[in-house]
């Protein structure tokens, strides 16, 4: 039976998803490497769960992508357009410019046809946003200047598929003429085989009907649609736009992608687009899952076999040649201090989108069979060696440039007596840093982000690159004779290494430090360093206290009770300490982090009620004392 | 027509009784200010310059608390240390409050009889204030007799509300300037100028 086929495919897909993804998350990997090894494992070279019919899958998964790209443009704010523009637009077409040259010219010395190595240039230009992204992420450099750099790039490249898209077919149509007549054959009905001017009106009024509708009518209909509070009338709104938009662009002979991606841009100030987000995104997420695995399961291993160091030349030229455009890009970019380098490192992977152009071009038949196979072999082996990348630029090359660029800390970094050391300035720091020169004390800054010491030197604060992480740059900021070290810094683990090494080598010095939350607080406890604030603790309770106040609380019981809180908080604090260093299983701490600091701090919450704490100036016990009183004197 | 500022100090308002009654009474009459401390400087920060400016401002004052430990809670007498500075308040060249009144308005959870040589708490009301009347006269004001609303923890509601009219009739008299020196001179307690 047909439905029993369907399940049984069913069952292996998403068998293979939940077992290979979590399991590639535990070793360090992107979800999407995890997808591609679940295709590999079920294809025909390990398993051979799954065969022919991974094509067809990969068809229809395909959809995820149209999704996906009805989501980015939901993301694309204008205004935050507007305010990257210099790094997307220049950074990023610069970026995505130069390596479709330059790997378009390597291409066609392999004997590609030029429009086969425009396609391959194209391709593989973009870098994989999911990894990098990821990879910003676990190593906090969303905020760093590389990583916003790599960001922006990244953007820019999710924003050029769309055109990518469109310029496939068109290299196809000059595969020469018996090719062209094979691959339009399905289109010349309907719209293709009217005259070429009613095609352009007729595609000029499609997405003029569309962000018609979508600025015009779609507030409506969607307000319509939540009123009723049927949550999955509302999914089922999402997904008819969606599909709806689709069809009616490939009725017309567009990119389904490019009509949505334009739909998803005009709702992107609209009132539902978080509703629309949420909707959408298990859609997309689960498809896209499918069409990553479906991508596993028809990798081509014999074209490996066949010529591995082939296909390994190929991987690491492909590397070589994006790292290179990428390095003299950060460069022109102002990108300096090793930060040209991580960005280089960054993005020098091939792009999960390279699977989705690769099997467009393959239907559009711009490739064939071989050219495509040996192209996903090469995007997925590309990506598989990024994360050796990022170790080699933190083993190997950051400690190679940071000793080139310690003289410059030398040279920089003039030592006072006594002095006071802030590392870290940003808005922690800052806030410090001023109190501090609001009283007319001498500070010496350090900061480990260039960006940062070049903005607030502007504003007359006098502070130093470095990372003072490293003894050098401490020893230099005079850290022997240091009344007090403030460490302000938001890196984790760093903070700790600092105040570890302060700790065994000047025991006089003080420390000061910010500590994340109070796992990490607990960290500089068993340091011995004392005096620690938690970065947000306070401003949550004041936002709470000023939430009391709106609730109906006099201000000053308001401010009493966010008081007490703070104080029972100091309390607790070393119960919960001892309680920490007992459990030695530090995994599932890690896990549990969020959840376990906020139930113990509301368990022993619950035990007080803040309410009692001012009975000094409750004179209800007075009253009843009195009525007592008089009562006897009565008698 | 005299301008009236209410310094009202209380840690607890909302548990309050009597004050909340007494407060409302006055505090939307033509003239008045209320200047509510603990619900303005919650951290106990005092905006100096902002209270010398009002002080300037109004003709008479008025220091309107509970009594704790024969004294006034904890903000009000921050309050006096620092916005009645040297320069301003007193000493040679602090003459900006000179010539104005201040009156006292205070509950007090003992009777009238509980605050006299034999009663419990040995010392009248007037002794105890004597930290107020002699502040009141380094600053070249002129110290009022007290409202004093005593029995705060038994009094029942309705003397409560009469409490709230007085209040209201003492501020109105003091306004609109109807009593004579010598009739504030001989008074003991304020109350005894309405009855």
């Amino acid at each position: 039976m047909y439905n029993e086929d369907f399940f049984f495919q069913a069952l292996i897909y998403l068998l293979a998803a939940v077992v290979s993804v979590p399991l590639a998350k535990k070793m360090g990997m992107v979800s999407v490497l995890g997808y591609l090894l679940a295709g590999v494992i079920i294809g025909p070279f390990v398993l051979g769960l799954v065969g022919q019919e991974a094509g067809e899958i990969m068809h229809f998964a395909e959809f995820g992508v149209v999704l996906m790209l009805f989501l980015i443009g939901l993301e694309l704010e204008p205004a935050l357009l507007w305010k990257m523009r210099r790094s997307i637009f220049g950074l990023g077409g610069l970026q995505v410019l130069l390596t479709t040259i330059v790997i378009s010219v390597v291409a066609s010395f392999f004997n590609f046809e030029w429009n086969k190595a425009i396609g391959i240039g194209l391709i593989l230009a973009l870098s994989s946003t999911a990894i990098v992204l990821q990879t910003l992420t676990e190593k906090g450099l969303l905020r760093n200047t590389a990583g916003r750099s790599a960001f922006s790039v990244l953007l820019f490249q999710d924003i050029s598929v769309v055109p990518f898209l469109a310029v496939i077919p068109l290299l196809a149509s000059f595969n020469g003429p018996a090719r062209l007549q094979e691959s339009q054959v399905g289109q010349l009905t309907g719209v293709a085989s009217l005259p070429g001017w009613v095609q352009l009106l007729i595609i000029i009024g499609a997405i003029g009907a569309i962000i018609f509708l979508g600025r015009f009518v779609a507030k409506y209909i969607f307000r319509y649609i939540a009123e009723t509070n049927l949550h999955e009338i509302f999914t089922a709104m999402a997904l008819l736009l969606v599909i709806g938009i689709a069809l009616a662009m490939s009725a017309i002979g567009l990119s389904p992608a490019l009509g949505t991606f334009i739909a998803g841009v005009v709702l992107a100030d609209s009132e539902y687009r978080h509703e629309l987000e949420t909707t959408i995104d298990p859609f997309k997420g689960l498809l896209l899952g499918l069409f990553f695995i479906s991508v596993g399961a028809s990798i081509n291993f014999m074209l490996f076999i066949e010529d591995p160091f082939k296909i390994l030349g190929l991987v690491v030229l492909l590397i070589i040649i994006k790292f290179l455009v990428l390095l003299a890009l950060g460069r022109f970019f102002r990108l300096k201090k090793g930060y040209e380098f991580l960005f280089a490192f960054l993005l020098a992977q091939s792009s999960e989108f390279a699977f989705v152009l690769v099997s467009f071009s393959q239907q559009s038949q711009l490739f064939e069979g071989k050219t495509a196979g040996q192209l996903l072999l090469v995007v997925a082996l590309s990506m598989a060696f990024s994360p050796l990348l990022i170790v080699l630029n933190e083993k190997v090359v950051s400690p190679i440039l940071e000793r080139w660029h310690n003289k410059l800390d030398y040279e920089e970094v003039e030592p006072e007596d006594n002095p006071i050391i802030i590392a870290g300035f940003g808005r922690f720091g800052l806030a410090v840093g001023r109190l501090l020169l609001a009283n007319n004390f001498k500070i010496t800054i350090i900061d480990s982000n260039p960006a940062n010491v070049e903005v607030l030197r502007k504003f007359g604060f006098k502070l130093y690159y470095g990372d003072v992480a490293r003894p050098q740059v401490l020893e230099k900021a005079g850290i022997a004779k240091a009344r007090l070290m403030i460490l302000s810094m938001a890196e984790y683990d760093n903070s700790l290494k600092v105040a570890k090494y302060i700790r065994d080598k000047y025991p006089n010095v003080r420390i000061l430090a910010r500590a994340k939350d109070i796992f990490h607080a607990f960290e500089f406890a068993k340091l011995n360093v004392k005096t620690v604030q938690r970065e947000v603790f306070n401003s949550g309770l004041e936002l709470g206290a000023k939430a009391l106040e709106h609730l109906g609380f006099n201000r000053y019981e308001a401010y009493r009770s966010a008081r007490f809180f703070k104080h029972h908080e100091e309390e607790v604090f070393m119960n919960l300490y001892e309680h920490w260093l007992e459990d030695k299983n530090r995994f599932i701490q890690e896990t549990r982090r969020f959840s376990e600091q906020v139930s113990e701090t509301l368990m022993a919450e619950r035990k007080f009620s803040i309410h009692d704490a001012d009975c000094a100036w409750d004179v209800e016990s007075i009253r009843e004392e009195e009525a007592g009183l008089t009562s006897e004197g009565e008698k | 027509m005299k301008k009236i500022l209410i310094l009202f100090a209380h840690p607890a308002f909302q548990k309050s009784r009597i004050n909340k009654k007494l407060i409302n009474a006055v505090k939307n009459l033509d003239g008045i200010t209320f200047n509510d401390l603990y619900e303005n400087y919650p951290d106990f920060f005092i905006d100096v310059k902002k209270e010398q400016r009002l002080l300037t401002q109004h003709d008479i004052i008025v220091w309107h608390h509970p009594f704790y430990w024969y004294n006034a809670p904890a903000l009000l007498k921050e309050w006096m240390d620092l916005v009645l500075e040297h320069g301003f308040a007193y000493g040679m060249h602090g003459r900006a409050l000179e010539g104005k009144s201040v009156l006292s308005v205070i509950s007090t959870g003992g009777g009238k009889v509980v605050y006299s040589s034999e009663g419990r708490n040995h010392y009248t009301m007037n002794q105890f204030l004597v930290p107020f009347r002699q502040s009141a006269n380094l600053c070249r004001m002129n110290y009022l007799p007290p409202y004093i609303v005593h029995g705060s923890h038994t009094v029942k509601n309705d003397e409560i509300e009469e409490h709230a009219l007085n209040y209201k009739k003492v501020l109105l008299l003091l306004r609109d300037n109807k009593l004579s020196k010598t009739d504030l001179e001989k008074a003991e307690y304020f109350n005894n100028l309405i009855d």
